[in-house]
């Protein structure tokens, strides 16, 4: 049984998780306007509808390597407001990508809200790619609305790599990001988000490095324009012999505001922590070297904001 | 043909370029060169148009280009590789270089530039433009994206400066195989003897103002007088010229 989606939804999976209904391999559940429409496992990841709420728990078995897990979402239907508890246990050694992505599609005056709550939980050694992509369609008035929040718990040695993407659309987000390191464990964090018009964006991260040798960097990369508005807020709390890197780059265009509040704490003295931010308008000699190679000015730009979210 | 008519610049009460007029005809190779803050990059921004001049007209083949805009100059034909190479985030050497040439550049091509300029092109051709590259290698990363624009009219800004000494007979390969290949001209703002050496004319801009141009022979002898220490160092120490 393959599902079966209109247009629009069929451009939103695409766009959001690269899948589509005649290509998608391994573990997937794909859920729409509130509902799982199907769900494949096999013999190493099982996915297993929560009884208490509305979610699902993902089990992926110890020593998996290899395999994908897609988990995308989309929303056409306007008025909805959908709340997901999605669990995320990786077995031992598994290496495993796990790619989700929320698409809102809407063409009505009434708000669309997906939220979605990501817990992961790695045992010792695990590693994990997670990919996630928000985006957002349709001329309605209604809002777009997506608020993820994530948590990662990182046993001994274990490590996720985070990419974050949401490049049009999004009228209003709330990003969280939770992470907690034990021993040895790594956590890459990679953000790119682009706003225009009114809308408003907002990450928050808080990650505690508990491990020795836990180590975390997060990069976010960020283009403000029109009148929208970011903000950025992290905080990296160092608790025993550990390093932690932030990095946030914005580019500010038009009548549009970021902010960025850094916080680095170092509770102990062999924690190495470092900050970096950054906010500031396209710098003007890339806009004329690019000229200078015959770009027009509005080339450039894009060219310099394609290269920035690259 | 450019021609530039009595160019002058002002900032801060201070003339940095002073009435310049001057005509560089097709198929020429031509050295500027004079001391530290003489105004040759300022010279150099007003015709790629990245400075306007308070007063003074830009002819390029005829055409009155005082007033265009950055990009068009770089259409007509007016290529310019920076003093100082900008650096960006995410933008790789494949992309400056297909940009300059208006077209995806084919990766064998692209390799080409590289390693006429002396980078091992496997190393490079994908990397961004960003800090992580040293100032000598963005300084060849802009020359082999500005060759690879193939501009009727190029002005390189001291290409020479940060270049090892192995790159440099590199470099002077890059000029020649330019020069031929076009038929156009070349500006070289250089202190090197050798790139002066093998000018069909040397420019000697001193003070915002032309001192002297004409054959090597002709001006070297006033460059002695007037900066006699700096052309030791640029020389890597010794003593003869
Ligand atoms: N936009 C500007 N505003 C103020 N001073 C400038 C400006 N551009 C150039 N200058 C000054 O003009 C002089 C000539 O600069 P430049 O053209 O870079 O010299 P050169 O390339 O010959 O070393 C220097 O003293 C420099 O500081
Ligand atoms: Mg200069």
């Amino acid at each position: 049984m393959k599902f079966k989606l209109n247009t629009d939804e069929a451009k939103l999976l695409k766009k959001v998780s690269g899948i589509s209904s005649d290509d998608i391999k391994g573990a997937y559940n794909i859920r729409k306007d509130g509902k799982a429409i199907e769900r494949v496992v096999t013999d190493n990841i099982n996915i297993v509808t929560k009884e208490d709420k509305t979610g699902i728990d993902i089990y992926i078995k110890e020593n998996t390597v290899g395999e994908q897990v897609h988990i995308p979402v989309i929303i056409s239907k306007s008025g909805l407001k959908d709340v997901v508890y999605n669990d995320f246990h990786v077995g031992k050694n598994a290496q495993v990508t796990i790619i989700a992505g929320c698409g809102i599609h809407n063409c009505s005056s009434d708000d669309s809200e997906h939220d979605g709550i990501h817990r992961f939980f790695l045992e010792e050694n695990a590693k994990v790619t997670y990919i996630e992509k928000h985006y957002g369609s349709g001329n309605g008035t209604g809002k777009k609305i997506l608020n993820p929040r994530t948590e990662v718990n990182l046993k001994k040695g274990a490590s996720l790599v985070m990419d974050s993407l949401q490049i049009s659309g999004v009228d209003s987000t709330i990003r969280e990001t939770y992470g907690k390191l034990e021993e040895d464990a790594n956590l890459v964090v990679t953000e790119k988000i682009m706003t225009d018009n009114n809308q408003y964006a907002k990450t928050i991260f808080d990650v505690s490095l508990d491990g020795e040798n836990s180590s975390c960097k997060v990069t976010s990369r960020s283009i403000a324009k029109d009148t929208s508005y970011q903000e950025f807020v992290s905080k990296i709390s160092g608790n025993t012999k550990c390093f932690g890197h932030v990095e946030c780059d914005a580019i500010i265009m038009d009548r549009a505001k970021v902010i960025a509040i850094p916080e680095i704490d170092a509770n102990n003295v062999d924690a190495r922590l470092i900050h970096e931010a950054a906010i500031g308008k396209i710098a003007g000699e890339q806009l004329t070297k690019l000229m200078s190679l015959g770009l027009s000015e509005k080339q450039a730009e894009k060219q310099i904001i394609n290269g920035f979210l690259k | 043909m450019l021609e530039l008519k009595d160019i002058s610049f002002e900032r801060d009460n201070k003339k940095i370029l002073d009435n310049i007029s001057l005509i560089i005809d097709n198929n020429k190779f031509v050295a500027i060169t004079g001391p530290n803050g003489s105004g040759k990059s300022t010279l150099a921004k007003i015709i790629m148009g990245i400075e306007k001049p308070d007063s003074g007209r830009i002819i390029f083949n005829g055409v009155d280009i005082t007033d265009f805009k950055i990009n068009e100059r770089a259409n007509l034909g007016i290529g310019f590789a920076f003093q100082q190479p900008v650096k960006f985030k995410g933008i790789t050497v494949h992309d400056l270089i297909s940009f300059a040439a208006k077209r995806q550049v084919k990766l064998n091509e692209a390799c080409e530039y590289l390693s006429d300029v002396g980078l091992c092109p496997r190393d490079y051709i994908s990397r961004e433009v960003n800090s992580s590259l040293s100032g000598g290698e963005l300084k060849r990363i802009e020359i082999a994206t500005v060759a690879a624009k193939k501009s009727e009219f190029t002005i390189f800004d001291e290409p020479e400066a940060g270049i090892d000494l192995w790159s440099f007979n590199n470099l002077i390969y890059v000029f020649e195989k330019m020069y031929k290949k076009i038929t156009g001209s070349i500006v070289v703002i250089t202190h090197q003897e050798r790139i002066l050496d093998i000018a069909d004319e040397i420019i000697l801009l001193t003070d915002g103002k032309i001192k002297d141009r004409g054959s090597k022979d002709k001006i070297f002898p006033k460059l002695m007088k007037s900066s006699k220490c700096k052309f030791k160092i640029s020389k890597g120490g010794t003593d003869e010229i």
